[in-house]
């Protein structure tokens, strides 16, 4: 019995070590990013142009791309992301069309980011001849994330409990009003978080992008044309310490380090926080 | 309007096809000039000399993926477990966002960490280049964790309770409740988590990229330099023109990773639907 109670407490121990152990890791990796490229940040670096061969050069067009790429696919992805999830949660039955559709969007999601690179490739740069582009860039990291956008909206929709929906019916709505007018609002919190997560890591996407929007930026800046080639901040971070010459190197990859995770950083802070807080509110402190 | 989300429903099966017909009839075309036991069974990746057997690539995928889930399953299971059993409610308070930002990390921050840290480490420490699988699999580990954790979080949690009721009123310890009833109940889910991971480590691309070294060669040891699949498409895409033999390969080389991928979640369909059997 007392071996028993031992093992027990030994045990405790050990789950508990691997908890902290998680949480010293991301402590260390944050703390190795930040401490080592935010010294390197500075408002020069942050909206200047790169170089290419001298010291000095800065990620303004590449910081641009990233979020103007970002903004237009989530543009192509939210209404198609929003409706399918819609019809999965509230108008779906269980038959082999719904349940075939689960599976694609589980198997989209699950596909690497280096094969939407390749499909990109072929048909969004070769054959529809859009190139090294904004948009070719902006259209495959669509397909990319847009199977997590299905999957959040169905989800934060089926964690509304049913009386909303049924009260609002019982007053005499269509499903369709019910929907807009309860149900959507009740969920927002909940997709908020969602999509603002899903954006943070598409802001991060790098395999799908080099040769989609490539490995260069408009000579104006910014240019919000969308044919214009649109390397964003991660594929730059990639391309400057592979490829590129110019001898500070190291500190610009740093310092775009830094700035990605603090960008993810903020975007997990600022919306995804609040809005859990205010779920949680919302349903009554549970 | 309820046209319009079976409309949107319908896009994302007919993506999903386009996908799988698109790199299909591109990548087999390599089997025009390649024969397939080459392609799958040669470890000589010539190019320049029209060879192109891609064994290589597919073993180191192959072992990279096994290494890293390796290093990953035990912290991530144990994570799980202390976050639905045992952690006070502040403590999973504090690990749920650390876990949403571990996912978040951009996969080019992890390989660029993994290209200034780990890499130098191990090159002092054993004396080689310091490039190879191990430093590769490390990265990848760290990647894998929050998928396998919180699926498997999912699993530990939505289990019955009466069964560690019953476990808890035949006199077990915390721990025996955990390790005979709630580990083994769950482990068609904790299987998901861990399917869900290795597609996430054969998948990676930039992070494998930065640490692996990339010659095209068949690994000597855990630290040599070699390529896996995602990253000799990333590597030769550039040096190659659409409709050449080589650049059909890499086409070939996606299309079987979207094939593994399908099949990890087929696999994963079935042995959940199992699980709910039971």
């Amino acid at each position: 019995m007392n071996a028993n109670r031992m093992a027990d407490r030994i045990a405790s121990l050990m789950l508990w070590l691997a908890g902290v152990t998680i949480l010293c890791v991301l402590a260390w990796l944050l703390w190795r990013i930040l401490a080592g490229g935010l010294p390197h940040v500075s408002f020069r670096f942050l909206f200047g142009r790169p170089r290419e061969i001298q010291v000095g050069g800065g990620i303004g067009p590449q910081l641009f791309n990233s979020f103007y790429i970002l903004f237009l696919s989530l543009a192509f992805s939210l209404p198609i992301g929003f409706a399918a999830g819609i019809y999965l949660a509230m108008y779906a039955r269980q038959n082999r069309f719904t349940s075939f559709i689960r599976v694609s969007i589980e198997s989209l999601s699950s596909i690497p980011s280096i094969v939407f690179g390749l499909f990109g490739l072929l048909v969004f740069v070769n054959w529809m001849q859009f190139k090294f582009s904004i948009l070719s860039g902006a259209l495959t990291l669509a397909l990319l994330h847009l199977p997590v956008l299905v999957s959040v909206t169905e989800t934060s929709l089926r964690a509304v409990p049913v009386s909303y929906f049924e009260a609002s019916l019982a007053l005499g709505s269509t499903k369709w009003q019910a929907i807009r007018k309860a149900l959507i609002p009740a969920a927002l919190p909940n997709l908020v978080t969602g999509v603002t997560l899903a954006a943070g890591r598409a802001l991060g996407e790098s395999a799908a992008l080099i040769y989609t929007a490539g490995l260069s930026v408009s000579r104006r800046f910014p240019d919000f044309d969308p044919m214009s080639a649109g390397e964003t901040l991660a594929v730059h971070l990639w391309y400057v310490q592979a490829e590129s010459v110019v001898p500070d190197a190291k500190q610009i990859a740093q310092g775009s380090a830094a700035v990605l995770v603090l960008v993810v950083l903020l975007f997990n802070l600022l919306i995804a926080v609040p809005s859990r807080l205010l779920q949680k509110r919302l349903s009554g402190g549970k | 309007m309820k046209w319009i989300f079976v409309g949107s429903a319908t896009v994302v099966l007919a993506i999903i096809f386009s996908i799988i017909l698109f790199l299909g009839l591109q990548g087999v075309r390599t089997f025009r000039d390649v024969s397939p036991v080459t392609f799958f069974f040669s470890t000589e990746w010539l190019p320049d000399e029209n060879r192109f057997g891609a064994f290589s690539f597919f073993f180191s995928t192959f072992a990279l993926t096994f290494c890293s889930v390796l290093m990953a399953v035990p912290l991530a299971l144990s994570g799980a477990l202390f976050m639905a059993k045992i952690a006070p409610p502040w403590m999973r308070e504090l690990m749920r966002p650390a876990i949403d930002v571990f996912v978040g990390i951009p996969s080019v921050v992890y390989g660029f960490i993994g290209l200034t840290v780990i890499v130098p480490f191990l090159a002092k420490r054993t004396g080689t280049i310091g490039y190879g699988i191990l430093p590769a699999a490390i990265i990848l580990a760290v990647m894998i964790l929050p998928t396998v954790l919180s699926v498997a979080e999912d699993a530990i949690r939505s289990l019955p309770r009466k069964l560690e009721d019953a476990s808890y009123a035949l006199g077990a310890t915390r721990w025996q409740t955990i390790w005979r009833a709630a580990l083994p109940a769950a482990t068609p889910g904790i299987w998901t988590g861990v399917v869900l991971g290795m597609g996430r480590a054969i998948g990676e691309t930039m992070a494998v990229f930065m640490v692996i070294g990339n010659s095209p060669q068949f690994p000597k040891s855990l630290l040599d330099s070699t390529t896996v699949l995602t990253t000799a498409i990333v590597k030769d895409m550039p040096h190659t023109f659409y409709g050449t033999t080589w650049n059909n390969a890499l086409y070939l080389m996606g299309l079987c990773l979207l094939l593994v991928s399908l099949s990890l979640i087929l696999f994963i369909r079935v042995v959940s639907r199992r699980g709910e059997r039971l």
